[in-house]
């Protein structure tokens, strides 16, 4: 089998060759036959690498321990579900799933354009098969999947406990799909730019790939924000850790590219940013990837400093000068005919939007990079932490929210001032209101920032609910139809607007519950014993008794939490702590259960007002003295002892262990939170999400029919008058 | 354009310097913080509220002592890669709180477990 | 086993590949670029001028704006339709 996958890498490394060689013949001589070969050569790497793919996963399923990734991250006491996720738990595996996925997406998007952009889509082959090329040799010369280890390990490592949650098992993926996606439209930028085809057709052919790639890469950093809230002991989710940052990067350029591209499409205006736009997602795309396994940077994400980071430096670098060469080239031709007509225009704001944004990015570069800037301007390396990233993020994220709640409202082209100002009546009052009433609760002083988010958000929601309202009255009165029928085909009917709009509405609840779960939680780290409480924020907290559980991975010692508040019960929490043992066999047959991996089990209540978040730490240093003399034990009757003997012995022990733990437990550290709104970071995703979707649904082509028909009969009309 | 300029300035004055043990021990200026990163040292302690460790060099043995209150990270462990917050006090490194971050030696992305 | 397997997916490889390249292979009519382009424009055109109707209906532009802005576009619209007449007579 291993051979089979090895020989599929090859085999994919030899096509995607050929299909660059024959997609730019073909886009030279214009021979539609090399063309196709192009295409198909897509087409065939992806049915390839699928294979591949699919001899690595089920190496893992069976855990076939002669594989060396398989004896490295999983074992076969791993649950079915990590093991379906096995793959992309290791550097090698995770390179073969962003390859295959590209070569998916690619063959997607190639077939779906199969019979337009004939000028484009050639060179966008050439450089989808250059992207794949470069991957695929990164597995067949430097680091492959499919070495084996003769003879094979009795057991394997298993998979790290930390990476065990769901969450942990589509992050990968949805961020690899959310990068591969990216490189779907910078590949048909690329080829527009050569082939000089630079009018707005291949935005449009690319833009559900586009809208694909931004949610995909979104939800996938969610989920690692969620994953740490949930799984880690620390409480936050985010902490602008440069892997965090480079996912962060082109998810903003791609948002501001989704709203400049608009305005190309619809003025002609704008070009050279949005190229530059989408060639620097893809980019930072690619960045991103090779920030996780570098090494360059101090990062708890990092791999470690690997021998891929050299290609995928000259990689990156091979892409920069491609697409600032591209740009210079065709830079007379892109110059646009249109102007800004005014100020106070949609086109305007939406420019606005997109400084906003790229003015982030740039924080987050700038930030993320310094060690090595300030390394190669100073000699010394130096890093920024948390504290710097938001004080530029905060302001430039109200703004963002702000002109999302003031862009609807103006009109395209030119708007009045008096309409601007009539329009903004309802959504101004509703960030009024929101002003009186925090102020009213109190304390919004302390906390500015995030008063203004608050105020901001209103705006918004009241800007949304403005337009629906107006726009299910004018379908009323255009079209005589009950509520809910106008408001279902007032969406149908202007998916991208709508769902634009959602999206608008689930940001700023997100950003709504950053905001307060930020300014307005409470933390205390305390040191607890059994009966004692803790008062967090309005909450108490009892510690009631020590908990404990063993089985065939783990000991977990935690504890019971009694939440109350204002005497009524809101709340009972189990935080423990899950001791793994580690493989050495140095350690003591008891002392290696705390020696290896741990992780935290959370005791979380989420609300939509309040999530109560309890995290324990047990002390097992009271224990220490039984364990060594476990230990002791163990290793003196080693050779005297059957290994079934053995392991019933130590499995007695270990209960033992912590049957005294439950019932003598000495006090514990606990890190107890309070934090406002964090549930409504969720739920702002979903929503967002949604209006993607809602966005990216495909029209019934009768419904794009009827639209044109019906304005073609108008115009005709024109046109003989004419 | 403005932007840009915040950006530099505040990032220069609001930085704080990595180095290693070697470095820091071969002077640091006390009241200063440095983000100190190396190794774990085997023979740390921790009592419940203070955990006292030495961390050394990535490629070598000199190491500096740590004094770090707040939550012990769950990966912390003999051998492991931190990153940490300190400044120099008297003979000892005081670590700040929250900023003490184990790496995972998985080879996969590994969790940040400030504390 | 192994070796058999490995022949016969890039056999099939190979031959997806060589498939357009095979003599007698239909050649595709050549698309009118130009033409696709002047589609895309039009339909842009469409949209433009649905969503001032838009904008006028739900407020945001004064009557005399919108009927300003709405000949303003059709004019531009009867030109690309123009322009591809004059590709398709």
């Amino acid at each position: 089998m291993p051979t089979l996958g090895r020989a599929c890498l090859i085999l994919a490394l030899a096509i995607a060759a050929w299909g660059i060689a024959a997609s730019i013949h073909g886009a030279r001589s214009g021979r539609r036959g090399w063309v196709s070969s192009g295409r198909h050569a897509v087409y065939a790497v992806a049915a390839v690498l699928t294979i591949a793919f699919g001899v690595l996963e089920l190496a893992f399923l069976r855990t076939d321990l002669s594989n060396v990734l398989v004896a490295n991250h999983s074992s076969t006491t791993t649950p079915t579900f990590y093991k379906f996720s096995g793959p992309w738990s290791s550097q090698e595996g995770s390179l073969l799933l962003w390859v295959w996925l590209l070569s998916l997406w690619s063959s997607g998007a190639l077939y779906l354009t199969r019979r337009r952009l004939r000028d484009v889509a050639p060179w966008a082959t050439a450089v989808l098969l250059g992207f794949a090329t470069f991957f695929v040799s990164l597995l067949v010369f430097k680091t492959t999947p499919f070495a084996i280890t003769n003879p094979a390990p009795p057991e394997g490592a298993g998979l790290s406990p930390l990476l065990r949650h769901p969450s942990m098992m589509m992050h990968p993926p949805m961020l690899y799909s959310g990068y591969t996606l990216f490189t779907v439209p910078f590949a048909f930028a690329v080829g527009a730019l050569i082939a000089g085809r630079l009018g707005a057709d291949w935005i449009k052919q690319t833009r559900a790939f586009t809208l694909a790639a931004w949610a995909c890469l979104g939800v996938g950093i969610v989920l690692g924000a969620r994953w740490s809230y949930s799984e880690l002991g620390w409480g936050g989710y985010w902490a602008w850790d440069p892997v965090e940052n480079a996912s962060l990067m082109p998810w903003l350029t791609g948002t501001a590219f989704l709203h400049s591209a608009m305005i190309q499409e619809k003025r002609g205006m704008l070009r050279t940013w949005n190229l530059g736009l989408v060639l620097a997602s893809g980019i930072l795309a690619v960045l991103g990837t090779f920030l996780v396994r570098s090494g360059v940077l101090e990062s708890i994400h990092a791999f470690g400093a690997s021998t891929l980071g050299v290609p995928f430096l000259v990689f990156i670098g091979v892409l920069v000068t491609m697409a600032v060469g591209l740009l210079v080239w065709r830079s007379r031709e892109l110059r646009s005919e249109n102007r800004l007509d005014s100020l106070l225009s949609r086109e305007s704001i939406f420019l606005l939007n997109n400084l906003v944004l790229v003015g982030m990015c740039f924080v987050v570069f700038w930030g993320t990079f310094f060690p090595l800037i300030s390394e190669a301007l100073t000699g010394e390396r130096a890093a920024v932490g948390p504290p710097w990233f938001d004080r530029y993020a905060a302001p430039l994220a109200i703004i963002l929210v702000l002109l999302s709640g003031i862009g609807p409202v103006i009109a395209w082209r030119r708007a009045t001032w008096a309409n601007a100002r009539r329009n903004f009546v309802v959504p101004v009052s509703a960030a009024g209101l929101c002003a009186l009433t925090l102020v009213a609760v109190g304390g919004p002083a302390e906390r500015p920032r995030a008063f203004a988010m608050f105020c901001a958000a209103a705006f918004v929601l009241g800007t949304v609910g403005q337009e629906l309202f107006r726009g299910v009255r004018a379908r009323r009165a255009m079209a005589s139809e009950s509520l809910p029928v106008a408001l279902v085909s007032l969406v149908r009917r202007n998916q991208r607007r709508y769902g634009g709009y959602t999206v608008h509405v689930g940001i700023a609840v997100v950003f709504v519950g950053i905001a307060a779960s930020t300014a307005f939680n409470s933390v205390r780290d305390v040191r607890l014993s059994p009966g004692d409480t803790a008062r967090v924020k309005g909450y108490d907290l009892t510690y009631v008794r020590a908990t404990s559980e063993v089985n065939s991975e783990k000991i977990a010692f935690g504890a019971v939490l009694d939440v109350r508040r204002d005497g009524d019960h809101v709340a009972t929490l189990r935080p423990s702590q899950s001791y793994y043992p580690s493989l050495d066999g140095s350690l003591g047959a008891l002392g290696r259960f705390f020696e290896g991996e741990r992780t935290s089990e959370v005791g979380l209540r989420a609300g939509m007002n309040r999530d109560v978040w309890t995290a324990v730490e047990p002390n097992t240093a009271p224990l220490q003295k039984l364990i060594d003399e476990g230990d002791r034990r163990f290793a003196a009757a080693a050779g005297k002892l059957a290994p079934e003997q053995a392991s019933a012995l130590l499995g007695a022990a270990v209960r033992a262990l912590a049957e005294r733990y439950r019932r003598d437990p000495p006090p514990a550290n606990f890190r107890l939170m309070v934090s406002p709104m964090a549930s409504w970071i969720w739920l702002g995703v979903m929503i967002a999400l949604a209006g993607a979707l809602i966005a990216i649904w495909p029209r019934p082509p009768s419904a794009r029919r009827e639209l044109s028909g019906a304005y073609k009969a108008r115009l005709a009309r024109e046109l003989s008058r004419a | 354009m403005l932007l840009a300029g915040g950006l530099v300035y505040t990032s220069f004055s609001a930085s704080s310097e990595v180095k290693e043990p070697s470095q820091l021990a071969a002077g640091a200026a006390p009241g200063r913080t440095y983000k100190l990163t190396g190794k774990v040292v085997a023979g740390w302690h921790y009592d419940g509220k203070h955990l006292l460790f030495r961390v050394r060099d990535r490629g070598g043995p000199i190491s500096v002592p740590v004094r770090y209150t707040g939550v012990k990270p769950d990966p912390f462990r003999t051998g492991r890669e931190v990153i940490v917050d300190v400044h120099k006090a008297g003979d000892t490194f005081i670590g700040e709180r929250d900023t003490l971050v184990t790496k995972c030696p998985s080879k996969f992305k590994a969790e940040k477990q400030p504390g | 086993m192994e070796i058999a397997l490995i022949a016969l997916v890039a056999a099939l490889a190979v031959a997806l590949v060589a498939w357009p390249l095979r003599p007698g292979a239909p050649v595709e009519a050549a698309e009118d670029v130009e033409r696709a382009a002047l589609e895309v424009a039009k339909e842009a055109k469409y949209r433009e001028i649905r969503d001032a109707e838009m904008d006028f209906r739900t407020g945001k532009l004064s009557e005399d704006d919108y009927r300003a802005l709405d000949r303003a576009l059709r004019a531009e619209a009867v030109e690309v339709l123009r322009k591809l007449d004059e590709r398709s007579g």
